[in-house]
């Protein structure tokens, strides 16, 4: 073993380095500990209680500037242990109008490092909160006697209207997860549950700010540090505006009210959605103030679902309302013109193949069976497209182009809609039907029912109404979104951006004339209201879980159209007997703000029919839909799987992608 | 004749370093006991009780000295032996990490496996020393090449690229202290001697920024005067030259003396002509000496005088002139020059507090207020240190600073006295991570550096950093207790 004793001497280098070190910090600590009183001190004067002040969140206003949601003050009881002397425990009860049990049971929580992580005698710990302003005005009189304790003021929300809850959400505590993503968040602080106030909730919650004070040994405030100089004012949340109209949104949810099903009503032209109504809904003011962990857990014990938003987590079977865009698809791919005819003898047939339809004329064109909504026109039409070797080689590869033209619709993945929780509906792919029947061993007969919204197909009723608005829009839509302004500058940008479908906006035409027909003289006759020329398209959907579903999709008026929408009422039977009544009475209250005298007795039936009755509620053996709400609750007694359970149509087809 | 097939474990207990081992005992038992005084609230029941930090902490020392026993009884040449192995496995383990673990607060690097938390960076320093010093004992090593010299450096980088991935930026420079070893082991001291320099440079300029001596931002006098300084240390130390650094001190002597002159009878000189004369005065007259001299050494101080100036000037303009003012205000905040009472500068300041109202003999067992407040997050982690200055004071803390003085001594002096390159190398390693990791720690804690979380090896309470620094010096014991063997071949 050689030694190289030139090198050995950088021992002397590294130890004298550390010994440097060691002498500095040293020096330095001598400084800090014997030198220098000023730390000592300020350690005397106990230094610094850091204070956070909460901005107010912001506030939600609807399309025509009427105040939904506003803040009101709420007080929160908190107490630092180690601050608090005897005191008298009777009159500390009565004024707060609590008993000794629950005045022990609440120490006894506090205290448990289970139940409340982040205790500590030398902070501030949550007494009890959301005191009433009575409750409020009694003990803060009396607080002067209960030195440790005193009081910190929060915000609660509060809603002006009885209506919107599934679009509004709520606000909650944050969880541990929430304060493990986010650096924003504390414990104790709020932060957006559902709706607008989660998808928006970096815009609502604003910035909070702090305040540096001094406290004395007794832990008396003797000022701001530093003149308040390192104070740091809180930002107020930003305002958002919606763009629903929170009056046609209070009369769908009423026309709704003892049905299940979802009405979503869309402005064509920009994508704001105008109304969206899930029922059965509920009273958004059940989830705030002290209440709102016992509301929270009976929502979701619900069975009949009432968190779980229809309208845009539901993935329904389309029915009828699908044909437009079968209609499309043939005439872009040159499998029609408007002139072809086909044949239908109550119903399409083909070998041992049958598909029943009604009664009517035969052979008719694409606009007649539009109007008197013919299966086997349809079903003749995604035959010869399918099956057209000549043009497209095997069916797999037609079936691929044909889903890339329902995709290019907005169907098959989430619209993006901006409330969480959005389902993405189903789109079958060839993959998906090669694993089902084997390669090379299905054709269009195996898929017929797809040409007319059975099926594999699934869609949501925001997925049905973009349909109708992309109709009335000719061959474009916006993303819709329930947002139109935040902080007075307009919409999120990708509400901006114009999506055109793949299909020539010339054919767009011949099916908006088949939708008018429809309603002058087809399955839509009800809405058909004078001076709006409604065109429309009804859907009754077959489910394997009970009655059908009845679907209305349509918009008005038919040039320049203002309103588009899909109605969509599970287990009511045929579309013509509530999604066409339904949705015509939306269009007429939105453009005409009121009902004709001659159609307040179809009102006057909708809001009074039930449609629950028969009803059998059924426990989906769905798991968590994709793109789940994801919730974390503060009681911790709702999982996120258990409010996306769809109720009658399973959404676990989701996981089979489209492409 | 060899004697380790005689060896038992009688036999390695008899050669173990005891000393090294007393000092361990000692700070892992300061440490629990400076973690139940942080943490301590007036319900804590019992030091030991196992719902608390510290009785977490007191069985996490428990199985320490478990392992720490085992490591002693296996075999010394095995460790040699599956240094590569181990170091391999632990980098997959690294990586494996990056995907597995969960984020917390950023970071992916802890293994959760049901109660229990790991973290293998803190493992990662072990393997990588045990492979850095396999490397250097390979028959026939030398870092004389370049090519060797990269193999050295892959090794050191590896894991760092892996830490860093788990975005754990703390534990990834700890492994830059390995260049120590690459130092102590034949590569030139002049890297490690610049980049010193080009750090305090830029610290010192930019600290002392705002306040101006001779017309020119103290800061930038302040390094003028440093380079002044060091050009004369370089002629003497490096260049051996007496006569070089004795002429340019005196000259240097001089100028100052007359500048300072001339101020009192009235004429300021600016200080950008004064030490532009001075020093390029200097230089003139070393380009003509260094005719006379070591060439090549002295044409390196003069390299070095002209790099520095150019250093500082980019370092002023770049800062002043390119950075846009928030990058400007973090900078200053991450090197502790402005006072951030809001963010991460309210932690350092409540931290100088606590230890600077310990005054000399501290405020006694538990009874330190300022630690308990809560102010000071990671308390019993990363800023454990603060306890132990407010509650034993000066006395307390210079004690356990010597105390850790006088282990990485001892390590260094192991080192010195093994006859395996295998041996030196390791134990270099291990030293030069203590070395580290207590300037950096204690260092941010008095406020003297950046805030970097790393422990404090020993005290900081958790089971993966008093693990990984048990196994990295108990292997590191069981080297040095076969080293008599070594004395016969």
């Amino acid at each position: 073993m050689r030694k190289d004793y030139n090198l050995e001497k950088r021992k002397f280098v590294i130890g004298g380095f550390i010994v440097v070190i060691v002498v500095i910090y040293i020096v330095r600590l001598f400084n800090l500990q014997v030198m220098d009183s000023a730390y000592k001190e300020n350690a005397d004067s106990n230094a610094f209680l850091k204070k956070t002040i909460y901005p107010s969140r912001g506030l939600i206003y609807d399309r025509n500037d009427s105040l939904v949601v506003f803040n009101q003050p709420a007080y929160d009881l908190v107490m630092i242990p180690k601050d608090v002397q005897p005191f008298d425990t009777t009159d500390f009860c009565n004024t707060l109008q609590i008993s000794r049990e629950v005045f022990d049971k609440r120490m006894a929580d506090m205290k448990d490092r289970r139940k409340n992580i982040n205790y500590s005698a030398y902070t501030q710990q949550i007494f009890m909160n959301h005191l009433s302003a009575q409750d409020y005005g009694r003990i803060q009189e009396k607080l002067y006697r209960f030195p440790g304790f005193f009081i910190v003021q929060r915000i609660l929300r509060q809603y002006k209207y009885n209506a919107a809850a599934n679009i509004l959400g709520d606000i909650r505590e944050v969880n541990k997860r929430d304060i493990e993503n986010d650096e924003y968040y504390r414990p104790g602080d709020y932060t957006g549950d559902l709706g607008v106030e989660k998808s928006y909730e970096t815009y609502l919650r604003g910035v909070k700010g702090n305040e540096i004070l001094i406290r004395d040994a007794l832990g008396k405030i003797k000022g701001h540090y530093n003149d308040g100089a390192d104070d740091v004012a809180p930002v107020a949340g930003s305002d958002i505006r919606l763009s629903i109209d929170i009056n046609l949104q209070e009369y769908g949810e009423r026309l709704m009210q003892n049905k299940i099903g979802a009405i979503v009503a869309i402005e064509p032209s920009t994508g704001e959605i105008l109304a969206l109504v899930s029922s059965p809904s509920y009273d958004p003011s059940l989830l705030i103030g002290r209440e709102r962990g016992k509301n929270y857990r009976m929502l979701v014990n619900d069975k009949r679902k009432p968190l779980f938003d229809r309208a845009i987590m539901a993935a329904y079977p389309p029915g009828s309302t699908f044909k437009p865009t079968q209609g499309l698809i043939f005439m872009q791919e040159g499998i029609i013109t408007s002139a072809t005819t086909y044949p239908c003898h109550r119903g399409y047939t083909w070998g041992r193949l049958h598909v029943g339809c009604h009664g009517h004329g035969s052979p008719l064109p694409l606009k007649p069976a539009l109007q008197t909504s013919c299966n086997a026109y349809f079903c003749y039409g995604l035959k010869y497209m399918i099956d057209s070797k000549s043009r497209y080689g095997t069916p797999d590869k037609a079936f691929e182009v044909w889903k890339n033209h329902m995709v290019s619709m907005g169907y098959g993945y989430k619209l993006g809609v901006d409330l969480p929780g959005e389902s993405r509906g189903f789109i079958p792919n060839s993959q998906y039907y090669d694993k089902a029947y084997g390669k090379g061993h299905w054709s269009a007969n195996t898929i017929i029912s797809d040409a007319i919204g059975q099926g594999e197909i699934l869609a949501t009723p925001l997925q049905i109404a973009n349909l109708s608005a992309t109709i009335a829009n000719r061959g474009f839509f916006y993303t819709p979104h329930v947002v139109r302004s935040v902080a007075g500058k307009g919409p999120l940008k990708e509400f901006k951006q114009k999506r055109v479908t793949s299909i020539n906006s010339a054919y767009y035409n011949e099916i908006v004339e088949g939708m008018r027909m429809a309603v002058t003289g087809g399955t839509c006759r009800i809405a058909n209201i004078a001076g709006l020329d409604v065109c429309g398209k009804t859907g009754t959907a077959q489910n394997p879980h009970g009655r059908d579903h009845s679907v209305f999709m349509g918009f008005a008026p038919m040039n320049n159209p203002k309103i588009a929408v899909c109605v969509y009422v599970e287990n009511a039977g045929f579309g013509a007997t509530y999604g066409v009544p339904i949705g015509s009475l939306i269009i007429e209250k939105y453009l005409n703000g009121e009902i004709s005298a001659g159609r307040k007795g179809i009102e006057a039936r909708m809001m009074s029919a039930s449609t629950m009755g028969g009803v059998i509620v059924r426990k989906s053996a769905a798991k968590k839909t994709e793109g789940g709400t994801g919730a974390g609750t503060d009681g911790g007694a709702a999982s996120g799987a258990q409010r996306d359970l769809s109720t009658e149509i399973t959404t676990k087809k989701n996981d089979a992608t489209v492409q | 004749m060899l004697q380790y097939n005689n060896e038992n474990d009688n036999n390695v207990l008899r050669s173990v370093d005891w000393f090294t081992v007393f000092l361990y005992a000692i700070l892992v038992i300061a440490g629990a006991v400076s973690i139940y005084a942080a943490t301590y609230d007036f319900e804590n029941s019992s030091m030991f009780d196992l719902s608390e930090f510290s009785g977490k902490q007191f069985l996490w020392i428990g199985l320490s000295f478990l392992i720490g026993f085992s490591l002693l009884l296996i075999d010394r040449r095995l460790y040699e032996a599956y240094a590569y192995p181990i170091y391999g496995v632990m980098i997959l383990l690294l990586i494996l990490t990056v995907f597995i673990a969960p984020d917390i607060k950023g970071s992916r690097s802890w293994i959760v496996l049901g109660p229990v938390s790991l973290q293998p960076a803190e493992f990662a320093k072990t393997a990588t020393a045990l492979a850095l010093a396999r490397l250097f004992g390979t028959y026939g090593f030398s870092l004389k090449g370049w090519r060797n010299y990269a193999i050295a450096i892959a090794v050191i980088l590896l894991p760092v690229a892996c830490i860093l991935m788990e975005k754990e930026t703390g534990s990834a420079l700890v492994f830059m202290s390995l260049f120590f070893v690459l130092y102590r082991e034949g590569r030139s001291g002049f890297v490690l001697f610049a980049a010193l320099c080009a750090v305090v440079y830029v610290v010192v300029v930019l600290k002392f920024a705002a306040a101006t001596l001779m017309g020119i931002p103290l800061g930038m006098f302040i390094v003028f005067v440093l380079i002044m300084a060091l050009v004369v240390g370089m002629l003497l130390v490096y260049c051996r030259s007496l006569i070089l650094g004795r002429n340019v001190a005196i000259g240097y002597i001089a100028s100052a003396l007359l500048a300072v002159v001339l101020h009192f009878v009235g004429v300021d000189i600016n200080g950008y002509v004064f030490f532009f004369t001075v020093l390029g005065v200097s230089v003139v007259y070393l380009l003509i000496g260094m005719l006379h001299d070591d060439m090549k050494k002295v044409g390196m101080t003069i390299a070095f005088a002209c790099a520095s100036v150019v250093l500082m000037f980019l370092v002023n303009y770049g800062f002043n002139n390119i950075l846009q003012p928030h990058q400007q205000v973090r900078i200053k905040v991450t090197l502790g020059i402005e006072e951030d009472l809001r963010g991460a500068g309210y932690n350092v300041n409540q931290s100088k507090i606590a230890i600077g109202s310990g005054g000399v003999l501290g405020k006694g067992f538990l009874n330190g207020t300022q630690t308990k407040l809560k102010y000071v997050p990671e308390q019993h982690t990363d800023f454990i240190f603060c306890t132990i200055g407010e509650e034993e004071g000066f006395v307390g803390s210079a004690a356990v600073l010597l105390l850790f003085l006088v282990l990485i001594l001892r390590v260094i002096a192991i080192a010195e006295r093994q006859h395996t390159t295998f041996g030196r190398v390791y134990a270099y390693c291990v030293a030069s991570i203590l070395i580290f990791h207590l300037s950096i720690n204690i260092g941010m804690v008095i406020g003297l550096c950046p805030v970097i979380g790393i422990p404090l090896p020993f005290f900081s309470y958790g089971g993966s950093s008093l693990w990984g620094f048990t196994f990295l010096l108990f292997i590191l014991l069981r080297i040095d207790a076969s080293r008599k063997e070594y004395g016969v071949w």
